[in-house]
């Protein structure tokens, strides 16, 4: 398989375009897949992902070859995502009072918005369920559980991807086992 | 809460991650069965990562590839004429060449500003203007740079103005071309027609007098 894609890769460097086409065929469900869980839309799910092949494509000359490719393809695609999630984050400070409320601040806010209520949680399909836990985990846990638990992959590649030492991805995966514990403790 | 939890908790990870000694196993598992608050932990976590693991796979939609095909930026032709270069020295030469003879040629157009004419007997100067008085016969080609040209009476050849305008007389007689330039590419195009014809003499062609 690394053979065939660097065969491929090597093709499209020398300008064969549709070269590309058999390594997005190969590489589409794993980058799909950790753009949707990342960012839980479909929509932007497509769009960031096809963003990130894209990407790959123009910046193809910088790719290692030495180096597993599926590794600098996650990379882009979860710099993608990390970058979108935080273009979505609201600009106001959680903090700051909410105006006409006396007093409550914008945690009330989320508490009361963020949250379902238990009955609704436990008629949730298993895959609605799996993503709405997800998505109340932290950005920074959130993408190594996301690694470690939906694409299955080894510490040290999620180390590689991610650019952090692998004690941190370590502590990152540890302490985003604890929330999703506690997330589901406590319903 | 109970006094345990920390070092049982870094190992009940070691156990999660896959990164645990046989020791450390059997210790954590001797703690499990005796400690029924850390063992329900574990079962917390354990739980928690099969749910996880539960979710079936995510798949892609439908014309996802053709989707980022489409995205791709057009770089074929680009990198079509690169390799072209790359393989057919000559041709890149004579582009370079091509280049940078353009280039002198480009500005030589524009930094040639001063009014010139090609010197003939019976022309009348005025201003920036040349006349060719009514009832003369210029014989020869009239070339005007930066200037205008009136032409009342005959010119026996062609006529070029670059950069100027013509007036014609109702007397006039020209039994050449006229042609005015005012753009660089007629520029350069009337100096590569130039060009040509100095290299492939013709019998009809005089040579100019600057």
């Amino acid at each position: 398989m690394d053979e065939l894609v660097n065969k491929r890769i090597n093709q499209v460097l020398k300008g064969n375009q549709e070269a590309f086409e058999e390594i997005v065929t190969l590489f589409q469900q794993r980058l799909y897949q950790v753009c949707y869980r990342m960012l839980g839309n479909a929509q932007e799910a497509e769009d960031i992902a096809q963003e990130a092949f894209v990407r790959a494509y123009v910046n193809i000359h910088t790719y290692d070859q030495k180096r597993k490719f599926s590794t600098w393809l996650y990379r882009i695609a979860t710099n993608l995502c990390i970058d979108r999630i935080r273009k979505k984050k609201p600009d106001y400070y959680l903090d700051a009072t909410v105006p006409g409320t006396d007093g409550l601040n914008m945690y009330s806010q989320i508490a009361a918005t963020g949250d379902l209520p238990e009955e609704e949680i436990e008629r949730m399909e298993t895959q609605d369920r799996v993503q709405y836990e997800i998505s109340r985990l932290p950005d920074k846990y959130r993408t190594v559980i996301i690694l470690r638990y939906m694409e299955e992959l080894p510490l040290q590649e999620i180390s590689d991807i991610l650019e952090l030492p692998l004690g941190t991805v370590k502590t990152r995966v540890h302490r985003g086992r604890e929330a999703l514990r506690k997330q589901m403790g406590n319903m | 809460m109970n006094t345990c939890q920390q070092p049982v908790i870094h190992l009940m990870h070691a156990y999660l991650d896959g990164d645990i000694s046989r020791d450390e196993e059997q210790a954590l598992q001797q703690h499990l069965s005796s400690c029924p608050q850390c063992n329900d932990m574990m079962e917390e976590f354990k739980m928690s990562e099969q749910l996880l693991q539960s979710a079936s796979p995510i798949r892609a939609p439908e014309g996802f590839v053709s989707g980022v095909m489409t995205r791709l930026p057009k770089e074929k032709s680009q990198a079509g004429i690169s390799r072209i270069l790359r393989r057919h020295p000559l041709i890149a030469a004579a582009a370079l060449f091509f280049l940078l003879m353009s280039a002198t040629l480009f500005s030589n157009f524009s930094n040639n500003q001063q009014f010139s004419f090609t010197k003939q007997p019976n022309l009348i100067i005025e201003g920036e203007t040349v006349v060719v008085p009514a009832g003369e016969i210029i014989k020869g080609d009239l070339v005007v740079k930066n200037g205008n040209v009136r032409i009342e009476g005959e010119v026996d050849g062609n006529v070029t103005v670059i950069r100027g305008s013509k007036y014609m007389a109702s007397t006039a007689v020209v039994t050449g071309s006229i042609e005015e330039i005012d753009e660089a590419f007629d520029w350069l195009w009337y100096k590569i027609k130039l060009f040509v014809k100095d290299v492939i003499p013709s019998s009809d062609s005089e040579p100019t007098t600057e």
